[in-house]
């Protein structure tokens, strides 16, 4: 079992490595960097100048070294300019060439620096990914225990009227990604001009113009039923049917197993059957499918924070990408591929521990 | 002056439009339900209800993006002033002769129809989504084959490739993967040189392996997929297609921002049929026709190809219909975030974008396409889980 648990460890820690190593080269490609000198020093360059530029700030050099200064494993990159004040990758404000430390990347915990924010990259990770918990949390509150009942439900009488309906309610939600429901809800729910709020504004109902609020960014200060509603449900709805119709596979199936026919053979009444002898075996499955649904929470995260306006870690991703801001891009991606990579390792193990055919085995 | 219309008015023009569609319905509908059972598991789709409902609806945008020419009621690109924003049913002020006296579902923020964008957006979507759905096929079934059939080595390499693509968030890979910056260093050039290599590979091992024993006809097929194959390939890839250096032009050129998109796209799905593929080879490979086919001296590619992949065609087939509608949901991810797509492209994803501006006022412009993009999704999963019921009763 341990043996097991380190060699997936070690797996994760190489693909994260080779993940991580591909960002890094496709952030800093010579364009993006020839964009970020003229950013950072004039428009106005002549490409002589964005050479030295690039040279006296530590872009030039290989890919490699660059990558391992970056990650903390290489000594930071130190110039001595012409009137001899050195700088360096390590060397901040407060700090001399003696005392700086040789090493400072992301493993020693040196984000860099945001372009595009003007602040260090961790603060605004640290803000941001605060922003998205809250909205994960809400999401997941609301998606699990819908999408788990639903499916334990049209799983349990296959073919039943009950199952086509949820089924087909199942299959709808799978064919709205994010930026359609999205769209769908605030015409419906958060418009003044279309959709139920007019009515209820006219015949007194609500005291603002719209019932829900189309943006989240109040929601950033104190969260209410009003401004998070329409997101959390948006980003719910497309895992829904997908979680929904694998526990209603995993329950037909468990339906269909000789124990539960010898249970109901014995007299057990169909609901005993159902909670105490089907529910566990069925859970099993979806419990593996919840925790690959991550990656795709986090680009629904990232659609609907952009179009709700929710300043989190979708809305930041997007900035430092559409900016050209590599720091902050770079710290992005390192999150959200451990983020994915984690969440596999859990379901991996997590379904070894939950199904007792591996696990004594 | 015109009077504006009323939702019943609206409704019975725009059926009136799509007339060639219906049209078209009629007799795909009329021809497969007279000889559903000479048609196989395609005549068997209308045995299911869903099935039905979803090859409706797959049908419908079909035949809307090949005559998208006769239903618009304007040109997508054109904008008329004081329709702005304008709601549906709004007739147009002061139209010259011959231009259609209504914006039928209203106008975008820049005066322009949205009924007719929505209807050219059929074809830009149905115009990728399938081909590149096609592509990531060929480059799954062309990894995934080996990969599955001799393990070993071979399947840990490209299983750990294949797990590093999916370990990525799609947006972010998008993010990466589809700017100017790419596309001005020349990776997606060389990412399609490799993609699009497979469809060739995968052909010329098809026939080479059937026909190893015929020598005369092996040799004109592998001839012809190598010329047409690699005449495309140089048009597609390397925009270097040989007729345009002749005068009558090119036929196979791709614009190399849609290049750059279609090469993301195909990327970040491959990994998913690689997958599939291998697990369907692992599972098959044990039967005894297998068996029976490796004692009779058959090469490894004959059975690869000829026997097993056959026999894997129903799940291939449901996950195809699948995977098609979440390409159409990435290809409107992409044009959502703006990338790698005209601003005036009619594409539903980005006109979704563009709408979504002025949401809250004016929803008409992002409903439209975002409506109907989930209704194309729809269609197809439906389509998928049709096909799924009726295999199964095989």
């Amino acid at each position: 079992m341990s043996s097991f648990i380190l060699r997936r460890i070690g797996v994760m820690l190489l693909t994260a490595l080779a993940l991580t190593f591909i960002v890094f080269m496709l952030t800093n490609l010579p364009p993006n960097l020839e964009k970020l000198a003229k950013s950072e020093g004039s428009v106005r360059m002549s490409d002589e100048a964005v050479e030295s530029w690039l040279k006296n700030n530590g872009h030039s050099g290989s890919m490699v070294t660059r990558y391992g200064q970056w990650l903390g494993v290489v000594p930071g990159w130190v110039t001595t300019a012409e009137d001899g004040t050195v700088r360096g990758r390590c060397i901040t404000a407060g700090l001399t060439p003696e005392t700086a430390p040789r090493f400072c990347g992301i493993l020693q915990g040196n984000w860099g620096w945001s372009t595009v924010f003007k602040q260090p990259v961790s603060q605004v990770l640290a803000r941001s990914l605060g922003h998205t918990g809250l909205l994960m949390l809400w999401v997941m509150i609301v998606m699990v225990p819908t999408a788990l009942a639903l499916g334990v439900l049209s799983g349990m009488r296959e073919g039943s009227r009950t199952d086509r309906v949820l089924s087909t309610f199942a299959i709808a939600s799978t064919a709205t990604p994010e930026y359609v429901s999205g769209v769908i809800f605030i015409a419906l729910l958060a418009s003044a001009t279309t959709g139920i709020s007019p009515m209820l504004a006219d015949a007194g109902l609500i005291s603002g113009k719209t019932l829900f609020q189309g943006t989240a960014t109040s929601a950033m200060d104190g969260i209410t039923f009003w401004n998070f509603a329409l997101p959390v449900m948006t980003i719910a709805l497309y895992g829904i049917g997908y979680i929904a119709r694998m526990t209603r596979a995993s329950m037909t199936e468990v339906m269909s197993q000789q124990y539960i026919r010898t249970a109901r053979l014995k007299g057990v009444g169909f609901r005993q059957v159902v909670m105490k002898h089907a529910l566990r075996n069925a859970l099993i499955a979806p419990f593996t499918v919840i925790m690959l649904q991550f990656p795709w929470l986090l680009n629904g995260v990232v659609i609907v924070e952009t179009l709700f306006n929710y300043k989190g870690f979708g809305w930041t991703l997007v900035q430092a990408a559409g900016n050209n801001d590599i720091q902050m891009l770079l710290a992005c991606s390192v999150v959200a591929v451990f983020v994915v990579l984690l969440t596999q390792l859990i379901s991996d193990i997590g379904y070894v521990f939950l199904n007792p055919r591996i696990r004594l085995s | 002056m015109m009077e504006e219309l009323s939702w019943g008015g609206i409704i019975a023009r725009i059926l009136w439009q799509f007339a060639p569609v219906w049209l078209a319905m009629a007799v795909v509908f009329a021809v497969s339900t007279r000889y559903k059972r000479k048609l196989g598991l395609y005549g068997k789709l209308f045995d299911s209800n869903a099935g039905m409902i979803g090859f409706a609806i797959v049908l419908f945008w079909i035949c809307t993006a090949l005559f998208a020419t006769l239903i618009i009621t304007h040109d997508p690109l054109a904008q008329i002033s004081g329709m702005k924003n304008a709601l549906p049913g709004v007739p147009v002020k002061n139209p010259a002769e011959g231009v259609y006296p209504w914006y039928l579902f209203g106008g975008d923020a820049l005066a322009r129809d949205v009924f007719s964008r929505m209807v050219m957006g059929a074809r830009d979507v149905l115009k990728i989504a399938p081909a590149a759905t096609i592509f990531a096929f060929m480059v799954g079934v062309t990894l995934g084959l080996p990969a599955g059939y001799f393990g070993g080595k071979l399947d840990t390499f490209l299983s750990f490739l294949a797990n590093l693509v999916l370990a990525f968030p799609v947006i972010l890979l998008f993010y990466l993967l589809v700017t100017p910056e790419i596309i001005e260093i020349g990776i997606p050039k060389w990412f399609a040189a490799v993609l699009f290599l497979f469809p060739i590979l995968f052909f010329v091992v098809l026939f080479d392996s059937r026909f190893r024993t015929n020598p005369a006809r092996r040799n004109l097929y592998v001839a012809i997929v190598l010329l047409i194959g690699l005449w495309a390939y140089a048009g597609l890839a390397f925009n270097a297609d040989p007729l345009q250096y002749t005068g009558i032009g090119p036929v196979f050129a791709m614009d190399p921002n849609l290049l750059n998109v279609f090469v993301a796209v195909v990327f970040v799905n491959s990994p998913g049929v690689f997958r599939i593929v291998r697990g369907l080879v692992m599972d098959i490979k044990s039967r005894d026709y297998v068996a029976a086919g490796q004692t009779r001296g058959e090469s490894p590619w004959y059975i690869m190809l000829w026997e097993i992949l056959p026999n894997a065609r129903g799940p291939l087939i449901v996950d195809f219909c699948l995977r098609i509608g979440y390409t159409t949901i990435l290809l409107g991810t992409l044009g959502f975030f703006g990338l790698g797509v005209s601003p005036e492209s009619p594409d539903w994803g980005s006109t979704i974008n563009s709408g979504r501006k002025l949401l809250a006022l004016f929803p008409h412009p992002a409903l439209v396409p975002a409506l109907a993009l989930m209704s194309l999704v729809l269609g197809l999963n439906l389509l998928a889980d049709g096909l799924r019921e009726e295999s199964l009763k095989d």
